[in-house]
């Protein structure tokens, strides 16, 4: 199979799940709960009757659920129109937009941070097979994997703030809301240590576990051993050789994780009352802010199965042998 | 000839230690055998019997658990004592190693032609736009045509992987090449033309070659002297016509009986009964001696040394020690 | 048919034998033993029930005491005993964790046998399926789908949902590690001579390929349910799990909105996250262990290092003169 028809097939999977993403959202939200009314505008809110039948033919909840319905959800949402956040009282998509970058922020510096310290020491673990380091290295990624992310964060959350006068919360102290975030980087950066610090410490884990159990494998391969009879050094033979072998599959574990990224996300914006998708999700749910809560789940959901199809393509531009499969 | 060998190997032992189970893997014992300039050595027997392992002992690229002894020299010096930075300098320039070809002995995702060239520039020998065209040049000399350097191996053929292993070997103009294998895993039709290759390529270079090979018919046709190993031991070691014509040791005589021959058919395969031995758990005396049609009670409980059954012609059995004053190879 | 139990039986005296040189298997196995030893004699092991509210000298509620004060655990901000939350609450974690655990090893069994054996468009569905699951992100989808029953208002308790929800979207390393280890069974021979005596399907499966898969499903539920506990307590960190029959993880919600970090009280968030890491760890060591057994690794790689030259050897050319040679 070409390297065309491979993307092809990723592509259309991608549509695939993202088509099973907006079914979920319909059929949990439009269809389960008792009154759909409800789930467009939310329990808690007191509206009048008149109000309530204007609504149901504005939502077009009076016509049949399928093929109608189901549409003209699939049309709103297609134009952006994700409804209105009855406990914020903004329309959804405009909150989302709106704390997008601090998540991205968040995560994003957590993976380049955990990538990079993961694999450097998954190397050295997998090169000094069986040494005290390797040993350790491994210790260390097995606890960080059995370590739950909101935990780890209360820990660190608490000796951060105690020993370290780290601020406890929020994404900027309070005299700098509103402020556009580049202005005030100081505080942000202060801000930002224990909530990233917490996402590199579990992530690193388990990059180098990856990168460990690749580099090993690479390294038991035969032309390793030709390199080595060419009479390179083990650090050459390492570094022409083994890396970019080894380090193939840290892209696809990179996208595999971004699901378990945006997860972890939740929890740590919610220990760290950051102000991002995490803890805005976190809030609609315990709030019952369903159509808040659908449009972060649609774009959580949809932003990891594009980014996960972004990696596919790069994957294949890596390895020269994805495209003759 | 009377000129000096190019490679002496005498008494190369190995062992690999095996921690898991607390056990010594005698992969080799007391192997001793000369490679003359220009002269092809062939290694043959069955699979495991350490043939790989005597030339990964002497490029000294066995891994951690192993324990080597004896001496290896090559131009009077011993290999063996020298440090693992002297020993890179030999590597590639004075001794190269072709491999099987498979998929996996040259990098997937580096294209055929940098790893060549790899090769040169790591010597420093010539530039690398100089290394660039004696990547051309060592291309053609192997029969691939010279654009294909630019392609990965996996757009390869087994019989042109080989090849590019070859071209590989020769780039830094090495006298002593080794091979391991080269035509298994090959048809039959690209094997011969491998084997061709070869021959052409000792004739125009020099080249002295060490072929292990579990292929009689190989041997028969490549090469000058013969190498019969066992568990580990040399069995016998003699030119090819004495090998092949009058060969002394009872598993050689065996091996060339199982071999077929479609000159003579006979009625059915020859085959030896029983199983190499387990390199953790050797026998006390000859390691030949449970399967050995011709075994006698001292076979049991020593291990015969090498007898020089006619100058230059040595086999390890005890039936032999009538033919000569017993006297080994004097260290 | 024997043959398979017998094959299986043998494998297992085997597995004992290489367990017990095994260490991290064998520490794995104390620490999921000894919660399983807390939670089933959580009455025994406790002065007091968690309900039970500790009072100082005047009646007061003995609120944030420090383990100093009242042992050995302290007290949480409503004067309860952490101790006996931790033990009781070992139940639940527990519990949950397991169940949801059988789940999606049971799900995952199924569906992985039914894609190996019946291949086809069968395999491809169940395949397809799974790609899809996989990359949708599991917190999100599991929130909304936990908030979406919830809001059906059935008089189930929260745990069951969590059980359910859980097990029904971690089945899918299971069903692929089965799927093909059976698709390596069916070509073994045994397989084809059943077929030819006229043995059904249902026969196959349980005589033939059921033995066989069974360790691997062993080891991979192990790992499963390391990791159904750590989504358990996330979930019920969030607030999902149930109030009143508290889990680690509920704790942990409780901690962290009582302010007990604020409080400094680290002894109501310490343990019970603790004893969270205890419990999956011991279940990753336990379920890696078995893997490897099941699964050997290869030996060392090239770089490893340089093999020994025995210095007896060192001797010169000139001392060495014998000739082997050959003309």
């Amino acid at each position: 199979m070409s390297r065309r028809d491979y993307l092809f097939r990723k592509l259309l999977l991608s549509l695939v799940t993202i088509f099973m993403v907006l079914v979920i959202n319909f059929v949990l939200f439009r269809i389960l709960p008792g009154d759909p009314v409800r789930a467009v505008i939310g329990r808690n809110v007191k509206i009048s009757a008149e109000v309530q039948q204007a609504l149901r033919e504005q939502f077009g909840l009076d016509k049949p659920i399928f093929p109608d319905q189901f549409f003209n959800a699939l049309r709103q949402w297609a134009q952006g129109n994700l409804g209105v956040s009855w406990s914020l009282r903004r329309p959804v998509a405009e909150v989302l937009m709106s704390k997008l970058g601090n998540t991205l922020l968040l995560i994003g510096l957590g993976q380049v941070l955990s990538i990079f310290f993961g694999v450097l020491l998954g190397l050295f673990a997998g090169w000094k097979r069986k040494t005290p380091f390797d040993v350790g290295a491994l210790t260390f990624s097995l606890i960080a994997w059995a370590t739950p992310t909101f935990w780890l964060g209360i820990i660190l959350l608490a000796a951060g703030s105690t020993w370290l006068g780290l601020p406890t919360g929020g994404i900027v102290s309070p005299e700098n809301v509103g402020k556009p975030l580049y202005a005030v980087l100081p505080d942000l950066a202060r801000h930002l240590v224990l909530p990233t610090l917490t996402l590199t410490i579990l992530y690193l884990g388990e990059y180098m576990l990856i990168m460990r159990s690749s580099i090993l494998e690479v390294l038991s391969e035969d032309y390793i051993l030709t390199a080595k009879a060419k009479g390179m050094t083990n650090w050459q033979v390492l570094w022409r050789h083994g890396l970019k072998n080894a380090m193939l599959p840290i892209v696809t574990i990179v996208a595999l994780n971004l699901g378990f990224t945006v997860s972890g996300a939740i929890y740590i914006e919610t220990v760290f009352s950051y102000d991002g998708l995490g803890k805005l999700f976190q809030t609609a749910l315990i709030k019952q802010d369903y159509p808040l809560l659908q449009g972060a789940f649609l774009l959580l959901a949809v932003s990891v199965i594009v980014a996960n199809m972004l990696a596919d393509i790069l994957y294949t531009s890596l390895d020269p042998r994805v495209k003759a499969n | 000839m009377a000129e000096t060998p190019l490679l002496r190997v005498r008494h190369l032992s190995t062992d690999f230690l095996l921690p898991a189970d607390k056990k010594i893997a005698r992969a080799l014992e007391d192997v001793s055998f000369d490679v003359y300039p220009g002269q092809t050595v062939g290694l043959v027997g069955e699979s495991g019997c350490g043939k790989t392992t005597t030339l990964m002992s002497v490029l000294r690229l066995l891994p951690a658990n192993a324990r080597i002894s004896g001496q290896v020299f090559f131009h009077e010096v011993n290999l063996l004592s020298l440090s693992e930075r002297q020993m890179r300098e030999y590597r590639w320039k004075d001794i190269a190693i072709v491999f099987q070809g498979a998929m996996n002995a040259l990098n997937p995702v580096m294209r055929v032609g940098e790893q060549i060239c790899e090769a040169i520039t790591l010597r420093g020998i010539m530039s690398s736009d100089r290394a660039q065209a004696r990547v051309g040049e060592l291309l053609e000399m192997v029969g691939i045509p010279k654009e294909r350097g630019s392609q990965y191996p996996f757009q390869y053929s087994g019989g042109m992987r080989q090849r590019a292993m070859i071209a590989m070997a020769l780039a830094c103009s090495p006298r002593l090449l080794f091979a391991d294998e080269p035509t298994t895993a090959l048809d039959v039709m690209v094997q011969a033309q491998i084997l061709e290759l070869l021959e052409e390529i000792q004739r125009r270079l020099g080249l002295a070659i060490v072929l292990v090979t579990h292929d009689l018919g190989v041997v028969a046709e490549m090469c000058d002297a013969v190498v019969v190993m066992y568990g580990g031991k040399v069995a016998e070691y003699g030119s090819v016509d004495e090998i092949f014509n009058a060969p002394r040791h009872p598993y050689t005589q065996k091996l060339l009986e199982s071999f077929p021959d479609l000159a003579r058919p006979t009625g059915s395969l020859a085959s030896i009964p029983g199983a190499p031995p387990r390199l953790t758990e050797l026998p006390p005396g000859c390691r030949f001696a449970p399967r050995c049609h011709l075994r006698i009670g001292k076979c049991d409980s020593e291990s015969p040394p090498l007898f020089e059954v006619e100058p230059g012609h040595f086999a390890a059995c005890h039936l032999l020690e009538s033919t000569q004053d017993a006297s080994p190879p004097s260290p | 048919m024997r043959e398979s139990w017998l094959l299986l039986q043998r494998n297992l005296s085997d597995f004992w034998k290489t367990f017990r040189r095994n260490q991290m298997g064998l520490i794995g196995a104390f620490l999921v033993g000894t919660a399983l030893l807390l939670a089933i004699f959580a009455p025994l092991l406790t002065s007091i029930s968690p309900m039970e509210t500790v009072r100082t000298a005047d009646g007061r509620a003995l609120t944030f005491a420090p383990p100093s004060v009242h042992g050995p655990l302290g007290t949480d901000d409503a004067g309860h005993d952490i101790w006996s939350q931790v033990a009781f609450g070992a139940r639940i974690s527990l519990v949950v964790g397991f169940l949801a655990g059988f789940i999606a090893m049971f799900v995952g069994s199924l569906l992985g046998i039914l894609a190996g054996y019946f291949g086809g468009w069968v395999d491809t569905l169940i395949m397809r399926v799974t790609d899809v699951l996989l990359v949708i992100p599991d917190l999100p989808l599991m929130l909304v789908l936990v908030a979406a029953i919830r809001q059906l208002n059935l008089k189930i308790s929260p745990l069951v949902i969590l059980i359910l929800v859980i097990g029904l979207l971690y089945w899918t390393s299971t069903a692929r590690l089965v799927r093909s280890q059976v698709l390596s069974i069916k070509e073994r021979q045994f397989v084809a001579r059943a077929r030819a005596i006229g043995a059904g399907h249902g026969h196959i499966i349980r005589k033939h390929i059921l033995p066989q898969i069974m360790p691997l499903i062993v080891a991979n539920t192990v790992l499963i349910l390391s990791t159904a506990i750590l989504i358990e307590s996330g979930l019920a960190f969030l607030g999902l799990g149930d109030p009143t029959q508290p889990s680690w993880g509920t704790m942990l919600n409780f901690a962290f909105d009582r302010n007990a970090i604020s409080n400094g009280a680290w002894w109501f968030y310490l343990p019970p996250g603790l004893a969270i890491v205890w419990v999956s760890l011991g279940c990753v060591l336990l379920g890696n262990v078995l893997e490897e057994m099941l699964n050997p690794r290869l030996t060392g790689h090239h770089l490893e290092g340089e093999a020994r030259v025995l210095s007896a050897s060192l001797k010169s050319a000139e001392e060495s003169s014998e000739e082997v040679s050959h003309g």
